[in-house]
């Protein structure tokens, strides 16, 4: 056993600043898979809640459910291996590098789970709010930018945030392709250490100390946003 | 479409209904109403909950869509798909039972939100404006407050002058003291009360027996989706004709 905690020690001195530098990377790429992500998903609730229709049939709103449906519906996994073999093949000459299509993949993902945040965000806004604004006049998208907005981004905040630390964790799926985030740092320590144990424990207690004070951290942010 | 200006004078007609009807899925809510509101005049629609009073009343600003026949207002068929709409609720002022108020903009933003977004007045005319209307319904010195500070009765009269901001031709109030505290019913009827003195078209679904007698120049009875009695609040109040009015009457005023 002490054998064990001698070994954790000796691994971070020597190694700590690979961990550390996956952790930036960890970081790095949940945040722009978030941002992107958001961008991706707010399109896609727009498309979501469209009207637009052909003799009732919503197209826009068919895509954006089918999309959703499937992505759900399909592992993370699976979609990292599909969009790591398929964009290389699709876009030959744009030569992406590896990283490049586990973001695209996890962006995929992301905008999938994030666009339910909004939509319902924005069903939770209550539905006097948007007659008021109607029955002054204001067309349907001043009252989504004026009213129905400013307030569901009260509902949408600490959901997006905890979206943000599901990505943190899920970002581990992409060291399938090496992609020098922490868990794929476990994997390179690992085999120059022939140790299995001890570095999995070091980028645990990473993985718990960032998950956990940023869980505290929208915990705070919900009760400041539920007082004002 | 808008360039031929009509004026309205008092006493003809500004909202004329046709035929309405409105159903939700298999309930069958207004079932034909005909009926003419005129300028300067001051409606009451009184009847018993489930009586299609609110429906009619939204109906009017198409907050509720039609199924069956027309709505004019101001001389156009508001329920004509080519019409727009936002254009004719911007003269339609609505003031709803659980206010809705907007609690992410203070007390002054609630007022000039609408008239400064629809280019009806610049920033500062809508803050001059809403300044005036603020002192007028006693609520000035919470400007800068935002609603979830107010009582319902402030929040109320706020979403009272709200509307008022627009200008608006008509005022139409959908149970407007039914959600408040016993004790802050009497300031929003107040306010009303001066509303209407100012001569401003207002149709009004209430329960407030004593307040429909009082400021009404007519009075609506509806039940089971039509309008089953009307006249002066002195006919219907004092000699109603018809069962089904003497019944609710019988039971809503002892």
């Amino acid at each position: 056993m002490s054998n064990v905690v001698d070994n954790i020690v000796k691994t971070w001195t020597n190694y700590h600043h690979l961990f550390i530098q996956g952790l930036g990377v960890t970081i790095v790429l949940s945040i722009i898979t978030v941002i992107m992500g958001s961008i991706f998903g707010f399109l896609l609730m727009l498309l979501r809640r469209s009207r637009f229709n052909i003799f009732r049939f919503r197209p826009l709103n068919f895509i954006a459910a089918t999309y959703i449906e499937i992505i759900r519906g399909t592992p993370m996994l699976l979609q990292l291996y599909f969009f790591y073999f398929l964009l290389p093949e699709l876009l030959p000459f744009l030569d992406l590098s590896k990283v490049t299509c586990c973001v695209v993949a996890m962006c995929v993902n992301s905008a999938a789970y994030v666009s339910e945040v909004f939509r319902s965000g924005i069903e939770a806004v209550d539905k006097g709010q948007t007659e008021a604004a109607r029955s002054l006049g204001l067309d349907s998208r001043q009252t989504m930018i004026h009213v129905v907005l400013p307030q569901a981004i009260k509902n949408v905040l600490p959901a997006l945030c905890n979206e943000f630390i599901m990505m943190i964790k899920d970002t581990s799926l992409a060291s399938t392709f090496f992609v020098g985030e922490l868990m794929s740092v476990y994997r390179t320590v690992s085999g120059i250490l022939f140790l299995t144990i001890e570095p999995l424990i070091i980028v645990g207690i990473i993985y718990f100390i960032v998950t956990f004070v940023l869980s505290k951290f929208v915990r705070l942010l919900e009760m400041k946003l539920t007082v004002a | 479409m808008e360039d031929k200006k009509l004026t309205i004078k008092d006493g003809e007609e500004i909202i004329r209904v046709e035929g309405l009807e409105k159903s939700f899925g298999k309930l069958h809510v207004l079932k034909g109403i005909d009926q003419v509101i005129r300028k300067g005049e001051v409606v009451s629609v009184i009847g018993s909950s489930g009586g299609g009073k609110s429906t009619f009343l939204r109906c009017l600003n198409l907050l509720e869509t039609p199924e069956k026949g027309k709505i004019y207002f101001e001389g156009v068929d508001i329920t004509d798909k080519n019409v727009d709409i936002n254009l004719h609720r911007q003269k339609m002022g609505m003031v709803f039972q659980h206010f809705n108020v907007f609690p992410n903009l203070t007390v002054e933003g609630n007022i000039t939100l609408a008239p400064t977004l629809l280019k009806k007045k610049t920033k500062e005319e809508a803050k001059v404006m809403a300044a005036e209307l603020l002192k007028r319904v006693g609520l000035y010195e919470k400007k800068d407050a935002y609603p979830q500070q107010l009582s319902g009765g402030q929040k109320q009269r706020l979403a009272i002058v709200r509307a008022l901001a627009m200008e608006p031709d008509v005022m139409l109030f959908d149970e407007p003291t039914s959600a408040l505290d016993p004790e802050m019913v009497g300031e929003v009827l107040n306010v009303i009360k001066e509303l209407v003195k100012t001569g401003l078209t207002t149709v009004i679904v209430t329960h407030e027996m004593g307040f429909a007698r009082e400021i009404s120049d007519r009075v609506l009875f509806m039940d089971g989706g039509i309008i089953v009695e009307e006249g002066t609040p002195e006919q219907v109040f004092g000699n109603p004709q018809n069962e089904r009015t003497k019944e609710f009457l019988s039971k809503v005023l002892y």
